[in-house]
C-alpha cells in the first residue's frame, strides 16, 4: 500500500448543493502547465465558477516535475475557502502529462478510487536516469498503467503528445481537449473552445488538437493506435552480376529452423551490405554451425554472430555517412524544405589506435609498437575532425576510406575482430548446456561503441565471461549468466556487475 | 530581460477604487504598496518572489509617475540597508526578498535597521520557501523576527487578505516605530484570485524631498550608549505600541462559534488548509462556517496575550496550527498559560508532526487526532476511527518510476562545462568540488554528479577556502559560482578571500549573462543593453581588480575541449594564488527568447538565416549511451530501432534541439562515437550557394550510384 491508512476524509458540499472541484495537473517543466491551468480557470470563471489556481514554480520549473493545482466552486455570492495545494485523497480530477508522471501521481495519493478521473498523456519523456545506464534504463510502463486502472475512478488515458503533434500544436492544447471530452467538468464544450479562441495564439492548430483529444476522449474517437517501432525502410539492391550468388546464400536460409529464418535472413543482408557475399558465406557458416550443435541456438546465433561480424570501424562508417539513403533520412530529420541549402558537419576523432589499426596487418601492428609513431600521432594528428558531408572535399575523403573496404580482410583490426569472434563463439558452442550457449552467445551484446566505450565493453565482456567456469554444470547457470549481463548494462562503471560477480564467487 | 514579462499585467497597477484586480498574489501585493503611498522599493529576485521583483522592473515607468523610487538592489543584504531611508523620513519604504536565505544574507542590515527603529512604515516582504517546490534548508523566518525584534504578519492567503496586510504593515510599522516582516508562502506568491482595488496614492514624501531636506538624530544611530536605550525602548514603548495596533485594528481574525470548548489558534497562512482540514472532518462547510471557534493570527508576532488568554477562556483544549520548527508560538502560548495559571490544554506538535509543511492531509490527520482525544462526540463514527482499512490495494510504484529531479535546460550552456569537469576527472582523478546556488547547482544530479557542498549563494570558492593544499604539486580544489552569486558575494567573500589568502584553488565562474536560475535578470555583467541599469561590465575586470593574475575568459563554454583544457591547466598550473576561469555563454532559454522571433522575422523577409540543429545516425550509433552521461539534454533521449537484430534503444535528438552543439564537442572531446551530424538549415541561400549545393549533389549522386553498381546493398 502507498499511505498509511488515512483517515477517510471528504469534502462536504455548500448549502445549495454547489461543491468544490479540485484539479491537480502534474506537468514536466516545459510542457505549458501553465497555460492549461489558465484555460482551465478561464473556463470556470466563464461558466460562473470561482476558482483559484496555484503553482510551484522556482526551480523545479527547469525541467524537473510540476504540480499546478485548481479549485473551482459554482458561485452562489460567497467566496469559498479554496486550499492552496493537492491533498492525498482529495483529487477529483488528475491531468498528469506523461506517463511516468501519471504514475507519480498516483504514487504521492492524488488519484484515489471512487473519486478520481486520471487524465494522462501515456507517451514518455526518459528521465535522465532512464538515458544513462549503457543497456536499456526505461522504465517500466505496463506497472504504471495497471495501477493508473486500479487506482482511478475513471482513466482517460492515451498518446496526447502524438496527437497535439498531428495536429501542428502541443500537448496543453490535447490535454485540454480530453478534459472537456472526459465529462469531469460541468462545461459545455463551446466553453472551452471560446477559451482557446480568445488566447489568441496558434488557434486553429490548437482547436484541433482540442477537438482530436475531445473525440477519443469521449469514446466518440479511438485512440491513436500505439504501434510497435518500425525498423526505417530499407531496401535490398542487388546487381546483376550478384544476383545468382546471392539467390545460392537466400536458399541456405531455408535450411535453417524455422525459429532462426527471420532473424537469419536480417542478418545475411546486414553482413553482405557491410562487406561482400563472401561474408555472408562466413555468416551463413557460423549459424548452421550452431543450428547443427542445438537448433535452438541458431536464433540467438544469427542475431549475435551479425553484430560481432558488423563491427564498427573507420570504413564503415565512413561508408554509412555517404549513401544516398542517409543523406535523404538527414534531410527529412532536419525538415529541409524545398529552396533551402542543407550543410551537413560529422563529429570525427580518430586516434592512435583507430589510425593503426585501420593499416594493413602487418605495418599497423608495427606502427602500434613505435612509442615514437604514437608521440607524433598525438602531437600531430589526434584531434577533432569536422568534416562537412555536403561538400564536395569532405564528402570525396570519407568516399575514399569508404572504398577501402574491399582490403577489409587484410586490416589490422580485422584481425583482432575474427580472433575475439571465433574465441567467443567457440566458447558459447562447446558448452554442454545449451541454454547457457546461449546465454554466451547473448554477451556480444556486451562489445559496443567505439574507442573507450568499446574498450570498456570488451572489458566487461571478459568480466561476465570469467564468471563462465565458476557457473559450469550448475542448473541455473544460463540464468546466472543472463543475469550477470543485466548487471553489467546497468551502469558505466560495472559497481552492478562487481556485486554479481561477487555472488557468484560466494556460492561457486 | 527576465524570463517572464509582466508588460500587460502591470497596466492593471493603474486601476481606480472599486475596480476588480486579478492576478496572482505578487501582482496583488505591487498593487497594494502602490494604494499604501510607498515612496521606495528594493529587493532582491529569489523563488518565490521572484516575479514580485519583475512586476516592479516592468512597471519602472508606472512608480516613476507616482515618484517612487525601485532599485534591482545588489543583495538583500543592501536591500535591508536601503530601508534606513525609513529611519528618519516619513517615506513607506517595501523590500522583497526569499526567506529565510535572503534574510540571513539581510539579517546585518535587519538587525541595526530594528535597533534604531523606523519613523516611516518599513515593509520586508518575505517569499517564505518552505515545503513542496523549496530549493533551500527548511527553517523559519520566524527566528529573525523574535531576535531582531521585528513584527512579522502571516496573513491569509487570498487576494484580499495580502492586500490588507501590506496596509497594516505600514501602520503597524508607523504605529510601533518598529520594521514590519510580512511573509508569504510559496503557494499564495503564486495563487490567482481577485480583490476589490483602491486608488494609488502618492508617498508623503518622496525620496528626492528628503534629500533636498536632510534629518539627523544620534539618538537613532546604533552606537552606545543609544543601543542600550534601543533594547529598552523595545519592550517598553514598541512592543505595547504594536499590540494596541494589532489589537485596535482586528489584524487578528475570529471565526466559527466562541462558546466552542474547542478552539485552534492558527496562523493566517495556514487557515485555508485548516478549514479544508475541517470540512473533510464534517466540521466547516466550503465557506468557512464552522461550530469550533478559531482565532486566525495575521500577526504570528507579536503575540498579543490578552487575546490569545481572552480565546482559551473557558475552552477544555486548544490545537496550535504552527507550521514548521521550532514550535515558537505555541511555546509562547504555553508559556502564557501556565504563568497566568489556566487549565486548558494546550496541544499542537504531537497531533501535527514536528516537522515538514502542514499538507492536506497531515491537517486532516492533526486535527482528527487532537480531536478524538479531546472531543470524540465532535467526530463522525466513520472518522473517529483511525487506520480504517483501504478499500483496494493500489500497486506500489516506488520502485519504478524515475525521479525527476530539475536539470539543465535544451541548450544549456552549463552543461559544457560540466562535461569538461567530468573528463578532467575521468583524467586527472575525483577533486574536491564546491558548488554554489544557481542553476549550476543541477550538476549535483545525473548524469554529472559533481559537488560536494554548498554553502550560500556566492560563497562557492569561498567554502573551498579552508581546503588548501600543503603539497604545491597536490590536487586542488575546483569550486563553482555563478555570475548571479558572483555580484552578490562573491566577489569579496570568494573572489577577493582567495586572493588575498594566496589560495591555489581553482574557480570557475558561470556566466550566462543574467542570474538565470531565479528568472533570468540582469546583473552586472549582463551583456544585454538596459536602459536602466549599468550593464556590460565584466566579470573578468572585477576578478582582476581583485588581484588574480591567473585569470582566463572563455567566452563560448560548448568548446568542451577548450574547457577541459583550460581546467586541466588551471589545476596544474605552477602560479600562484587563486586559477579564474570565467566560462561564459548567454543563457540558453533567455537567448531563444530573444533570437527566436528575430529569426522568423528575418526568414521571413527573405534575409539569409541558418538554423541549426543536430541528429544521430541511428545506424552507427551503438546504444551505449555514454554521450548522454556527458550530457542530460531533454532533448537528447533514446528511442527503439525496432531493428530485431539490436537489443539496447539508441541515441534520438528530437525537434526541440536548439543546435547548441554540446552533442559535437563532447563527442570529440571525449572521443566518443560518430553518430553525431550537425544540420545548418539555410533559408534563402544565395544564388552562388544554391548553384555549389546542386553541384556537390550531382557529383555525390554520381559517385553513390557508381559504388552502388558493384554492391549488394541494404539501406
Amino acid at each position: 500500500m502507498n499511505m498509511q491508512a488515512p483517515v477517510i476524509a471528504r469534502r462536504s458540499p455548500g448549502p445549495q448543493g454547489e461543491r468544490i472541484i479540485t484539479l491537480a495537473a502534474l506537468a514536466v517543466g516545459g510542457q505549458g502547465g501553465g497555460v492549461l491551468t489558465n484555460w482551465i480557470i478561464d473556463v470556470a470563471e466563464a461558466n460562473g465558477y470561482h476558482a483559484q489556481a496555484t503553482s510551484v514554480a522556482g526551480v523545479a520549473q527547469r525541467t524537473g516535475a510540476t504540480v499546478y493545482y485548481v479549485e473551482m466552486c459554482r458561485d452562489t455570492g460567497r467566496t469559498p475557502v479554496f486550499a492552496l495545494s493537492p491533498s492525498e485523497g482529495d483529487v477529483d480530477i488528475m491531468i498528469a502529462s506523461e506517463l511516468m508522471e501519471a504514475g507519480r501521481a498516483v504514487m504521492r495519493g492524488f488519484v484515489t478510487p471512487g473519486r478520481t478521473t486520471l487524465i494522462a498523456s501515456t507517451h514518455r519523456i526518459a528521465a535522465v536516469s532512464e538515458k544513462i545506464a549503457p543497456g536499456d534504463g526505461r522504465a517500466d510502463g505496463a506497472k504504471v498503467l495497471e495501477a493508473m486502472g486500479i487506482a482511478a475512478d475513471h482513466v482517460v488515458a492515451f498518446d496526447m503528445e502524438t496527437l497535439a503533434t498531428k495536429a501542428g500544436s502541443v500537448i496543453s492544447a490535447s490535454l485540454f481537449g480530453a478534459l472537456a471530452g472526459s465529462g469531469a467538468l460541468p462545461f459545455p464544450r463551446d466553453s472551452y473552445e471560446d477559451i482557446i479562441r480568445k488566447s489568441g495564439k496558434g488557434v486553429e492548430a490548437s482547436l484541433r488538437a482540442f477537438g482530436l483529444a475531445f473525440d477519443v476522449a469521449k469514446g466518440d474517437a479511438e485512440a491513436p493506435k500505439v504501434e510497435a517501432v518500425k525498423p526505417p525502410a530499407r531496401t535490398l539492391t542487388v546487381p546483376d552480376a550478384l544476383r545468382a550468388d546471392w539467390a545460392a546464400l537466400e536458399a541456405r536460409l531455408a535450411a535453417l529452423p524455422e525459429s532462426a529464418r527471420d532473424m537469419a535472413g536480417l542478418g545475411l543482408k546486414k553482413v553482405a551490405d557491410y562487406q561482400d557475399l563472401a561474408y555472408g558465406r562466413q555468416y551463413l557458416d557460423m549459424v548452421e554451425r550452431a543450428a547443427a550443435r542445438d537448433p535452438a541456438l541458431a536464433e540467438p546465433a544469427a542475431k549475435y554472430a551479425a553484430n560481432a561480424l558488423c563491427y564498427d570501424d573507420i570504413l564503415r562508417v565512413a561508408d554509412l555517412k555517404t549513401r544516398a539513403a542517409r543523406l535523404s533520412r538527414v534531410r527529412a530529420e532536419a525538415r529541409v524544405k524545398e529552396g533551402q541549402v542543407l550543410h551537413v558537419t560529422e563529429y570525427f576523432h580518430p586516434r592512435f589506435e583507430e589510425f593503426t589499426t585501420t593499416l594493413p596487418a602487418r605495418l599497423g601492428a608495427w606502427l602500434q609498437r613505435s612509442k615514437r609513431a604514437e608521440a607524433f600521432y598525438a602531437r600531430h594528428l589526434d584531434k577533432g575532425r569536422r568534416i562537412r558531408t555536403d561538400s564536395i572535399g569532405g564528402f570525396g575523403l570519407l568516399w575514399i576510406v569508404g572504398a577501402l573496404r574491399p582490403w577489409r580482410r587484410s586490416l589490422l583490426r580485422h584481425r583482432s575482430e575474427m580472433a575475439h569472434v571465433n574465441a567467443w563463439f567457440d566458447a558459447a558452442l562447446a558448452q554442454p548446456d545449451p541454454a547457457l550457449a546461449a546465454e554466451v552467445l547473448a554477451n556480444r551484446r556486451l562489445i559496443k561503441g567505439y574507442s573507450d566505450t568499446h574498450a570498456r565493453g570488451l572489458s566487461k565482456f571478459d568480466r561476465v565471461m570469467s564468471a563462465l567456469p565458476m557457473l559450469q554444470g550448475r542448473p541455473d547457470a544460463a540464468d546466472w549468466m543472463r543475469r550477470l549481463r543485466t548487471a553489467a548494462l546497468a551502469d558505466e562503471k560495472g559497481t552492478a556487475l562487481d556485486g554479481a560477480l561477487k555472488t557468484v564467487a560466494s556460492f561457486a | 530581460m527576465a524570463e517572464r514579462s509582466f508588460k500587460k499585467e502591470v497596466e492593471q497597477l493603474r486601476m481606480g477604487a472599486g475596480g476588480t484586480f486579478r492576478g496572482e498574489g505578487i501582482l496583488a501585493v505591487t498593487k497594494a504598496l502602490l494604494e499604501n503611498g510607498v515612496g521606495y522599493v528594493g529587493g532582491y529576485q529569489g523563488s518565490p518572489i521572484s516575479h514580485l521583483m519583475d512586476v516592479f522592473s516592468d512597471a519602472q515607468d508606472l512608480l516613476g509617475e507616482y515618484g517612487v523610487h525601485f532599485e534591482n538592489s545588489a543583495s538583500e543584504a543592501t536591500a535591508a540597508a536601503m530601508l534606513a531611508a525609513s529611519v528618519n523620513y516619513p517615506i513607506r519604504g517595501a523590500v522583497a526578498f526569499k526567506s529565510t536565505v535572503g534574510t540571513n544574507v539581510a539579517s546585518d542590515a535587519l538587525a541595526n535597521l530594528a535597533s534604531g527603529g523606523v519613523t516611516g512604515g518599513a515593509l520586508v516582504i518575505l517569499g517564505e520557501d518552505y515545503g513542496e517546490g523549496s530549493s533551500i534548508m527548511q527553517e523559519r523566518s520566524h527566528a529573525f523576527a523574535m531576535k531582531s525584534q521585528m513584527w512579522l504578519l502571516d496573513p491569509r492567503p487570498n487576494l484580499t487578505s495580502i492586500v490588507a496586510a501590506v496596509g497594516h504593515g505600514f501602520r503597524l510599522s508607523e504605529a510601533s516605530n518598529t520594521p514590519v516582516m510580512m511573509q508569504m508562502r510559496v503557494k499564495s506568491c503564486h495563487v490567482h484570485g481577485h480583490f476589490t482595488a483602491a486608488d494609488n496614492q502618492r508617498p508623503q514624501m518622496t525620496v528626492s524631498e528628503a534629500l533636498e531636506n536632510p534629518k539627523r538624530d544620534l539618538g537613532r544611530i546604533v552606537l552606545p550608549p543609544a543601543v542600550f536605550v534601543h533594547e529598552a525602548e523595545k519592550v517598553e514603548k514598541r512592543w505595547p505600541n504594536a499590540v494596541r495596533y494589532v489589537l485596535e485594528n482586528n489584524v487578528n481574525e475570529f471565526f466559527g462559534n466562541d462558546a466552542s470548548k474547542i478552539g485552534l489558534i492558527v496562523q493566517g497562512g495556514t487557515y485555508n488548509g485548516v478549514i479544508r482540514a475541517l470540512n473533510r472532518l464534517g466540521l466547516a462547510d466550503i465557506y468557512g462556517d464552522t461550530d469550533i471557534h478559531i482565532l486566525c493570527l495575521n500577526a504570528v508576532y507579536p503575540l498579543c496575550d490578552g487575546q490569545i488568554l481572552d480565546f482559551c477562556d473557558g475552552k477544555d483544549a486548544v490545537l496550535v496550527v504552527e507550521e514548521g520548527q521550532p514550535n515558537f508560538i505555541e511555546q509562547a502560548i504555553g508559556h502564557r498559560l501556565y504563568q497566568a495559571g489556566r487549565k486548558t490544554v494546550l496541544m499542537g506538535k504531537g497531533p501535527l508532526p514536528m516537522a515538514g509543511e502542514y499538507t492536506g492531509q497531515k491537517l486532516v490527520d492533526g486535527i482528527a487526532a487532537f480531536l478524538r482525544d479531546h472531543a470524540p462526540n465532535m467526530l463522525l463514527p466513520a472518522k473517529s476511527k483511525a487506520n480504517e482499512p483501504e478499500q483496494t490495494e493500489i500497486p506500489n510504484l516506488a520502485e519504478v518510476l524515475p525521479g525527476r529531479p530539475p536539470g539543465f535546460c535544451t541548450g544549456c550552456p552549463e552543461r559544457p562545462i560540466f562535461a569538461a569537469t567530468k573528463l578532467v576527472q575521468q583524467e586527472l582523478g575525483e577533486h574536491h568540488i564546491a558548488s554554489d546556488i544557481g542553476c549550476h547547482l543541477f550538476s549535483i544530479m545525473p548524469p554529472f554528479d559533481i559537488g560536494s557542498t554548498t554553502m550560500g549563494y556566492g560563497l562557492g570558492p569561498a567554502s573551498a577556502s579552508a581546503l588548501q593544499n600543503r603539497d604545491k604539486d597536490g590536487k586542488r580544489s575546483i569550486s563553482f559560482v555563478g555570475d548571479g552569486g558572483f555580484w552578490h558575494n562573491g566577489l569579496t567573500s570568494s573572489i577577493g578571500n582567495a586572493s588575498f589568502n594566496k589560495h591555489d584553488g581553482v574557480i570557475v565562474i558561470v556566466d550566462n549573462h543574467y542570474a538565470a536560475a531565479t528568472g533570468g535578470q540582469d546583473v552586472l555583467s549582463s551583456r544585454a543593453k538596459n536602459k536602466s541599469r549599468k550593464t556590460n561590465n565584466p566579470i573578468s575586470d572585477a576578478v582582476r581588480g581583485m588581484g588574480v593574475k591567473w585569470v582566463r575568459q572563455i567566452d563560448r563554454t560548448y568548446d568542451v575541449t577548450k574547457m577541459r583544457d583550460t581546467l586541466k591547466e588551471a589545476l596544474t598550473s605552477k602560479e600562484e594564488g587563486p586559477k579564474v576561469i570565467v566560462a561564459s555563454s548567454e543563457c540558453m532559454l533567455n537567448r531563444q527568447r530573444r533570437e527566436k522571433p528575430l529569426l522568423a522575422k528575418a526568414t521571413k523577409d527573405g534575409k539569409r538565416t541558418v538554423k541549426p540543429r543536430f541528429g544521430v545516425d541511428e545506424d552507427i550509433c551503438t546504444g551505449d549511451h555514454a554521450c548522454m552521461r556527458l550530457s542530460g539534454c531533454p532533448s537528447l533521449s533514446v528511442k527503439d530501432t525496432g531493428d530485431p537484430l539490436r537489443d539496447d534503444p539508441v541515441a534520438h535528438i528530437d525537434q526541440t534541439c536548439v543546435g547548441c552543439g554540446n552533442c559535437g564537442e563532447v563527442a570529440d572531446a571525449a572521443v566518443l562515437c560518430p553518430s553525431f551530424w550537425q544540420a545548418e538549415v539555410v533559408s534563402n541561400p544565395t544564388p552562388a550557394e544554391t548553384r555549389r549545393a546542386s553541384r556537390a549533389a550531382r557529383i555525390m549522386g554520381w559517385l553513390q550510384a557508381r559504388r552502388d553498381a558493384k554492391r549488394l546493398t541494404f539501406a
